[in-house]
């Protein structure tokens, strides 16, 4: 869900652009709308045909050998030697890093009826710590935040994900960093990661769950495995970048003055990177919190397990109130890690000046901290959140007052919308996908990719045709496809709107941006019971979830590319007379183009990981099909060819909005 | 130097916390509540798996309660869905599932083939699959709790998702179903729609109900919800012997399902008190449902809900720890 780190920085560093071509080809607009005309031609002709359509319950002989698969690794998990000296033993080391951290904050253990530290410790280590890599002013929110934590009643609860989130975060940095800076260093390495990195980040983390309860067996070890799977990719992928971005001519200063590599790198590349190094690790603990929902299913404990228990009693209310918890200590960690990543920057330019005081102090901090750990490890009122969490009633009971009311009110309203954009778009949209031939839909899409993205676009796509015909889930991938379509536009329309306003005042971006931050980190479990009494179990309830998860991140990215046209050129137009419509549609846009189609590209990224979520509110295809593959033993091998099928779709889109990129901004 | 201060003032005032808490219950002592279990007797560590309904949350509390307070074990429950729980049976991190509803596919690789799984015996729950309407529906057209008349009101079950069909819906994936081929081999003018998750069926059916909505869909008993709203079950054609035997020509309705317990083999060689307690372990429908309106219902803990129900019915608790 956080694939939003790699952003295409050399748009700005290509070649002055391509010579233009000798021979005038028709427009691109033009190619695209004869496509479109030809395939509806087509389809009135053949619909109905080659349809590739599967039932719910049937299997391919692909789905049946996964299964065999999967059977036969169950079966020998107690002599397979591969077990007993490779999974067991990372199992083994995992489990008791997980323990070793539950048992420091969140679980009693050895003899002991509460955990070492106790809530007034933690309390005291956070704030002294975001103070010690940060500044006063988040150690100040750190305190705060990790306060209401205790007050909303879910002081161990909160303290379970916190465990969990720093063990997978630090065995995910403790593999991502390293091989970050060996693909920053070399191109080949970088080369070959990358489609590895796309793929842990998009396959639809309820495909792996099963399997490594299989391999790491029920517990933390699994958890944290799973978590780690999905919350690595960003840190490798901006270490790499960081080492990349250092300049050339640093470097050539550096081998010039007969620094050898270790050298160059210790004392050149990984200090001068070191901020952006720090900004992965955010990335990385933020997607750690994303899967804290998810790896509950597989008995993780935290957080997560009050929403999904909450969520089975449709008690929105509790749901909602351990959802805020995620968010309260996502944004905590967040500008923790943020203040400590400026603090880097600050560190590399003023040398020396602050550092004559700042030691004492940080050791009078100490002192203070070691106090209350000591305390919090002795005496209980310190080591037990006292009071019986009312914050955290009172909460659930506000949130249960709105939805219910939003319910009763809205729900005439929201149908109505809900049908509307049902039969007008989708369902049109959909019919088309699903009842062309395969192979129209096929070559419809490889000509739209190399239309728009050029013929290396053109043969990815026309591989990942292939691939999806093979994993057995044509028809449920079009239908995927056609809400992914939908859901996308609906975020792009969002995105532009809200965008734009935030990119032209400070002040709605002030005001709108906690709102978006905590969009991002909600858990999307919380919010399916009441999206579910306002649209119904449909498709659409899943088209508005996938809205909420991805238009923060569009939102975001075309705030920026709007702020960033040169206030010199919309003074001109401004004194030219243009209006603010004009201003906003022929200048500011137009100019913000490359970052339009980032965000473009994100908004699809970030719909197409919500496909299960959807599946669990009544989207039903793909993201079905992967939720009954985790469910039901004999459906394991159909979930993991829609999950992979998922992740061939989310290449696809990649590719083709990349390169289309590139194309725009060249 | 303002910081100077600032640190010297927290640091002192830390240090006369430190000294005026020295009269504070230390952790480790008696009166810190730490709840030393009585009768810590040879039980050990029992191991339940938790699946993911309201109605087995209930079974696992009452079970978990009984063996922690009157046989003194330390119970681990572990929120897991029925694959992966019957996974732990092998590998020693599950010791019991006390509500299976049928699996046989689960029982011929886990009983039969692998044989790291045993059957421990019914709850003595009925679970009733099939297809329900809401009571408003039922009250107002009494004939359409017959199967034979669902196509006359299929335009009325009409949604954006099912394509000019009925809509049937469907529910949680894990859950046993045949419902298209029922539909198929009945004849009748309905799609089946699937919700996804049983959060999204008992929406669909509480929203219903409230706006008076024209709703069938899949559902069970025993289930919590039912005493909130109670959904009036459609007759299918009766079930027979071997009726359901072909996947593809089902035409009948689902049998009563005998739900039952498993337990891991080691488990049930283990001689743990807590095996006793799960074979032994019996209720009523009403029993679970009670429990299950604690917990979901009125929003109690599970172990809250146990207590209260184990404390009114403890007749029925002594017969399972004999």
């Amino acid at each position: 869900m956080t694939v939003a780190v790699e952003r295409p920085e050399e748009t700005g560093t290509d070649a002055p652009g391509p010579p233009p071509r000798t021979a005038r080809r028709p427009g691109r607009p033009l190619v695209m709308a004869a496509i479109l005309v030809l395939w509806l031609l087509l389809f009135a002709v053949l619909r109905g045909r080659h349809t590739l359509s599967l039932a719910a319950a049937d299997l391919t002989d692909l789905h049946r050998w996964f299964n065999d698969v999967n059977d036969s690794i169950g079966a020998d998990r107690n002599s397979d030697p591969l077990f007993l000296y490779f999974f067991n033993e990372i199992r083994l080391v995992v489990d008791t890093l997980v323990t070793f951290v539950q048992e420091l904050i969140s679980q009693s253990g050895a003899g002991r009826p509460v955990p070492q530290i106790g809530w007034l410790g933690v309390v005291g280590l956070a704030g002294y710590v975001s103070w010690a890599v940060g500044h006063w002013k988040v150690a100040l929110l750190a305190v705060a935040g990790f306060t209401f934590l205790g007050l909303q009643g879910l002081w161990q609860e909160s303290m379970d994900t916190l465990a969990l989130t720093l063990s997978a975060v630090l065995v995910a940095l403790l593999l991502a960093i390293p091989l970050g800076v060996w693909a920053g260093l070399s191109d080949r390495v970088h080369r070959i990661v990358t489609p590895f990195l796309d793929f842990m980040q998009t396959m639809p983390t309820f495909v792996y769950l099963a399997p490594l309860t299989l391999f790491f067996l029920i517990g933390p070890a699994s958890a944290t495995i799973a978590t780690l799977i999905y919350a690595a990719p960003p840190a490798i992928r901006l270490t790499a970048h960081a080492i990349r971005s250092v300049p050339t001519t640093t470097v050539e200063a550096a081998d010039s003055l007969g620094a050898t590599r270790r050298q160059t790198l210790t004392k050149v590349l990984l200090p001068m990177s070191a901020r952006t190094v720090v900004m992965g690790v955010n990335q990385t603990i933020m997607a750690a919190l994303a899967m804290v929902t998810v790896a509950a299913l597989i008995d993780a404990p935290g957080l997560g397990k009050t929403v999904v228990q909450a969520l089975q009693s449709l008690d929105v209310g509790t749901a909602f109130n351990a959802g805020l918890a995620i968010v309260v200590m996502a944004i905590v960690l967040d500008r923790v890690t943020t203040a400590a990543g400026a603090r880097q920057e600050a560190a590399r330019h003023a040398h020396g000046r602050t550092a004559a005081w700042r030691r004492p102090l940080l050791g009078a901090g100490a002192a203070v901290t070691a106090v209350l750990v000591y305390l919090s490890h002795t005496y209980v009122w310190a080591a037990e959140f006292p009071g019986e969490g009312g914050v955290g009633s009172a909460i659930s009971r506000g949130a249960d007052t709105v939805t219910t009311w939003a319910q009763d009110h809205l729900s005439g309203l929201t149908n109505a919308f809900r049908d509307a954009l049902t039969t007008g778009l989708l369902n049109p949209f959909q019919t088309l996908l699903t009842d062309s031939p395969w192979w129209l839909v096929g070559a419809a899409l490889i000509a739209l990719g190399a239309v728009l993205g050029g013929w290396s676009a053109g043969l990815t796509t026309a591989v990942c045709v292939g691939l999806l015909v093979g994993t057995g889930l044509w028809s449920d991938s079009m239908t995927t496809l056609a809400s992914t379509v939908v859901a996308t536009v609906l975020v792009m329309v969002l995105g532009i709107g809200l965008g734009v306003w935030m990119g032209r005042s400070a002040l709605v971006d002030r005001l709108l941006r906690p709102t978006l931050d905590a969009a991002q980190v909600l858990p999307p479990f919380v919010y399916l019971v009441p999206f579910l009494a306002l649209f119904g179990a449909t498709r659409f309830t899943a088209i508005v979830a996938a809205v909420v998860y991805a238009a923060p991140v569009v939102v975001k990215i075309v705030a920026d590319g709007v702020r960033n046209v040169p206030a010199a050129t919309v003074e001109a137009a401004t004194s030219a007379g243009c209006t603010t419509w004009q201003i906003v549609t022929k200048v500011q846009l137009p100019m913000a183009r490359s970052a339009l189609t980032l965000a473009t590209n994100q908004g699809l990224i970030y719909v197409l990981s919500m496909v299960v979520v959807g599946g669990l509110v009544g989207a039903g295809a793909l993201g079905y099909d992967v939720v009954a593959g985790f469910s039901q033993g004999q459906l394991y091998g159909k979930g993991l060819a829609a999950g992979l099928a998922i992740v061939l779709l989310g290449v696809m889109f990649d590719r083709i909005t990349q390169a289309a990129a590139r194309r725009t901004s060249a | 130097m303002a910081r100077h201060w600032r640190a010297g003032a927290a640091g002192t005032a830390v240090l006369a916390l430190t000294l005026t808490a020295c009269g504070g219950a230390k952790v480790g002592d008696d009166s810190a509540g730490s709840g030393g279990s009585s009768g810590s007797g040879s039980c050990g560590t029992f191991n339940l798996a938790v699946n993911p309904w309201v109605g087995y949350e209930a079974d696992a509390a009452v079970v978990a309660y009984v063996a922690e307070h009157d046989l003194g074990c330390t119970v681990r429950q572990k929120d897991l869905k029925e694959e992966i729980a019957w996974q732990g049976f092998g590998t020693g991190e599950v010791d019991a599932v006390i509500e299976n509803w049928g699996h046989d596919d689960l029982k011929k690789k886990y009983i039969t083939d692998q044989k790291t799984a045993v059957d421990a015996g019914p709850t003595g729950n009925k679970g009733l699959i099939g297809w329900y309407v809401p009571p408003w529906l039922a009250k107002e057209h009494p004939d359409i709790t017959d199967w034979k008349n669902l196509n006359k009101y299929a335009d009325e079950f009409r949604t954006s998702e099912s394509g000019g069909k009925g809509q049937l819906l469907d529910g949680d994936p894990s859950f046993v179903t045949n419902d298209e081929a029922l539909v198929k081999n009945l004849k009748l003018d309905f799609k089946v729609v699937y919700a996804g998750s049983e959060t999204a069926l008992i929406q669909a059916f509480r929203k219903a109900e409230k706006d008076k909505e024209w709703v069938i869909g899949y559902f069970y008993e025993p289930q919590w919800f039912m005493s909130e709203v109670p959904l009036v079950k459609v007759k299918l054609p009766p079930y027979t012997d071997g009726c359901d035997a072909d996947a593809e020509k089902v035409a009948c309705d689902y049998p009563e399902y005998e739900l039952d317990k498993i337990v891991s083999a080691k488990f049930a060689k283990s001689g743990s008190p807590a095996y006793d307690l799960v074979k032994n372990f019996t209720w009523t429908n009403d029993d679970q449902n009670t429990v299950a309106k604690y917990i979901a219902v009125d929003r109690m803990s599970p172990e809250a809900a146990a207590k209260k129900w184990v404390e009114a019915n403890r007749d029925k608790v002594e017969a399972w720890l004999k």
